[in-house]
């Protein structure tokens, strides 16, 4: 008995496909289709309304807030935690003693839930009596901060948090590629008179390459998606100081159901991350040298 | 030849002495090669010939003794400063460079002037064969061209002492063959000191002016190629230099003299030769009526000759002999060898090359 191929690899494709499909693709596009219409309610039902739905975001002030919040808080997050990430790497890829416990350390933010961790950070902010309180207070001599709780601190106390998280995550990565780089390359370089600087910028950085754009992209991404701190710590207050695109849909979408709206922003942050993408693997991917 | 004076030393190692833990891997090595010579480092793998190129690189530091390079103790300096150019056995070429910049890497780093650059990329190249690959990345090469890229690398930085770590043993037989004759004649043409690691002693034999023999971290023996072909200074040597190497065998007493176990009647040596190791080397080796009688237990055709491995008398030894043509004899087949008159003795418990003893 013969199967045809095609059928073959349907029943192959199958699985995942149906998957994907139910879970990806079909409530991606829905969600681009329900920003078309109104948001329906028990006595009017969804009407088309075009582009309405982003014409009135265009007038909220509160969106265009948190679209800049996000930019800053993307320009904080991003660059900070790849160098962070790369320091830290090259630090631990060294012959230093303990340094197993070293990685695991900077490593376990990354395993920790970010729920967790926003309780953690609940306790180091806390006014007064909190961890960083009694820092400055020790080192600096400040008094009380309310880091969470004003509006000029607030922002900069979540990228902190998230810098914190991700560094350690992407220092992995750095980790594993610093390792595959061949010490003949180190030792020629040296031997031709090149100083450490040197061998830094003109060997090394361009053999990871590769994988600071794709630590790069993933990190803008999660700039705009990992927000469950925000959530639990600030829900984008306050006044909407850590309003981010991400927070503002969950409050436009399950706070006040305004669902059509929301996925309107959902649109808006779609078109946002494919053009930085875009942006990246065009200008960082010409000048990138794959093995 | 005179000797020369302590200063024409391109090479000097005094009593280097390397550990990595509690393995020493370089016992008291002693070398000198003179300016503009053609060093081959031999010796089986894990014998330390890599390490001490590694050490006179300063890509590992030595453990005691001196390393003295043109006269100046290079003990302190790092590899840079050290005036040499190395060539590794991986090539090491930059990925993400192409060809031209990876040649002038040594000297943007140097900060060379331009013009004086693209001078010595160009003279470089050209002595390469390499002006049309310059734009080329070096995954855009074949192996013997990143060869040569790794080789002009070298030579661009006009370092008076050059380094190479098992250059050719990743190229196929014919282009190693190549890049033989290439190596030597840019080394004679620029009147480099070459060091020159490597595990094939063909290479060394043809290559070298010296050829420093090593063995679990010891020079065995520090001669030129026809030196230690002829006499070889132990055991070890005599066992590792020659296609085939020479063969070794036992010597015992017999009435009047000394021969192999199992046959009184064919005296290879003098009595007070019992008890050591005759080395036989196996293209003196022929057949004749009058020869030993011998059993053939291998045999390997060569093309221009054949390599018979044979076993002599009760005791079992190993005699090879390289016979000029066709001589593929089945396994079992009854032959007879004449060996060569007594040339090489060697102790069994040393393997020191012994006196030969006058014939009483």
């Amino acid at each position: 008995m013969r199967m045809p191929r095609f059928l073959h690899a349907w029943l192959m494709l199958g699985p995942a496909l149906l998957l994907l499909a139910a879970f990806t693709h079909v409530p991606a596009l829905a969600t681009l289709w329900h920003a078309l219409f109104s948001t329906p309610t028990p006595r009017r039902p969804a009407v088309f309304v075009g582009l309405n739905n982003y014409a009135a975001l265009a007038e909220d002030p509160i969106f265009w807030q948190a679209l800049w919040n996000n930019l800053l808080y993307a320009l904080g997050t991003v660059p900070m935690s790849i160098a962070l990430a790369l320091a830290m790497a090259l630090w631990v890829n060294g012959r230093l003693r303990g340094r197993t416990a070293m990685r695991i350390a900077f490593f376990t933010p990354t395993v920790l839930p970010m729920i967790a961790v926003a309780n953690l950070w609940l306790f180091f902010y806390t006014p007064d009596y909190g961890m960083i309180d009694r820092l400055t207070r020790l080192l600096l001599g400040w008094g009380p901060t309310n880091w969470i709780g004003s509006q000029e601190t607030a922002l900069g106390a979540m990228m902190a948090i998230a810098v914190w998280k991700e560094a350690g995550f992407f220092m992995i990565f750095y980790l594993a590629a610093l390792q595959a780089i061949p010490p003949s390359l180190l030792e020629a370089a040296s031997l031709e008179g090149a100083s450490r600087g040197r061998i830094f910028w003109r060997v090394t950085l361009p053999l990871l390459g590769p994988t600071t754009l794709f630590i790069a992209v993933n990190a803008v991404i999660n700039s705009f998606r990992l927000v469950d701190h925000i959530l639990v710590m600030t829900q984008g207050g306050p006044d909407n100081a850590t309003a981010l695109l991400m927070t503002y849909i969950y409050e436009t979408g399950f706070r006040f159901w305004d669902t059509a709206q929301a996925s309107a922003l959902t649109g808006v942050l779609l078109a946002v991350l494919a053009v930085i993408a875009a942006l990246q693997f065009s200008l960082l991917g010409r000048r990138t040298h794959y093995r | 030849m005179t000797a020369a004076p302590a200063s024409a030393d391109a090479i000097r190692l005094d009593s280097l002495r390397k550990q990595f833990g509690s393995t020493t891997v370089l016992h008291d090595i002693h070398l000198r090669a003179a300016r503009g010579r053609f060093v081959v480092l031999l010796g089986p793998s894990g014998c330390g010939k890599s390490t001490l190129l590694r050490v006179i690189a300063g890509l590992e530091r030595a453990d005691g003794g001196r390393v003295v390079l043109d006269g100046r103790d290079v003990a302190e300096l790092p590899p840079a400063a050290r005036g040499l150019s190395m060539v590794f056995q991986s090539y090491a070429l930059f990925p993400h460079l192409d060809v031209a910049e990876n040649i002038v890497f040594g000297l943007r780093a140097r900060r060379v002037a331009a013009a004086e650059r693209e001078a010595r990329l160009a003279r470089a190249a050209s002595l390469l064969g390499l002006e049309k690959l310059l734009k080329r990345r070096p995954s855009q090469l074949s192996g013997g061209q990143q060869q040569r890229v790794a080789l002009a690398r070298a030579i661009v930085a006009e370092a008076p002492i050059c380094l190479m770590d098992e250059p050719l043993s990743n190229l196929d037989a014919k282009l190693r063959g190549e890049m033989r004759r290439e190596i030597r004649a840019l080394q004679q043409r620029l009147g480099l000191t070459m060091v020159y690691v490597t595990h094939d002693q063909a290479e060394a034999m043809s290559m070298a002016d010296q050829v420093v023999l090593m063995r679990d971290g010891h020079i065995e023996q520090d001669a030129t190629p026809a030196e230690i072909y002829a006499r070889p200074a132990s055991a070890f040597v005599a066992s590792f230099i020659g296609t085939p190497p020479m063969s070794l065998l036992p010597l015992v007493a017999h009435a009047g003299g000394a021969g192999i176990a199992g046959l009184p009647d064919h005296l290879l040596a003098p009595a007070s030769a019992a008890g050591a190791l005759l080395g036989i080397r196996p293209e003196e080796v022929v057949p004749a009526e009058d020869g030993l009688p011998a059993c053939v237990t291998a045999a390997e055709f060569l093309g221009a000759e054949t390599v018979l491995a044979c076993a002599l008398g009760s005791g079992g030894a190993l005699l090879q002999a390289r016979i000029p043509g066709h001589h593929a004899l089945p396994p079992g087949s009854p032959v007879r060898l004449r060996l060569p008159p007594l040339a090489h003795l060697f102790d069994a418990n040393s393997g020191k090359r012994l006196p030969l003893p006058p014939f009483a």
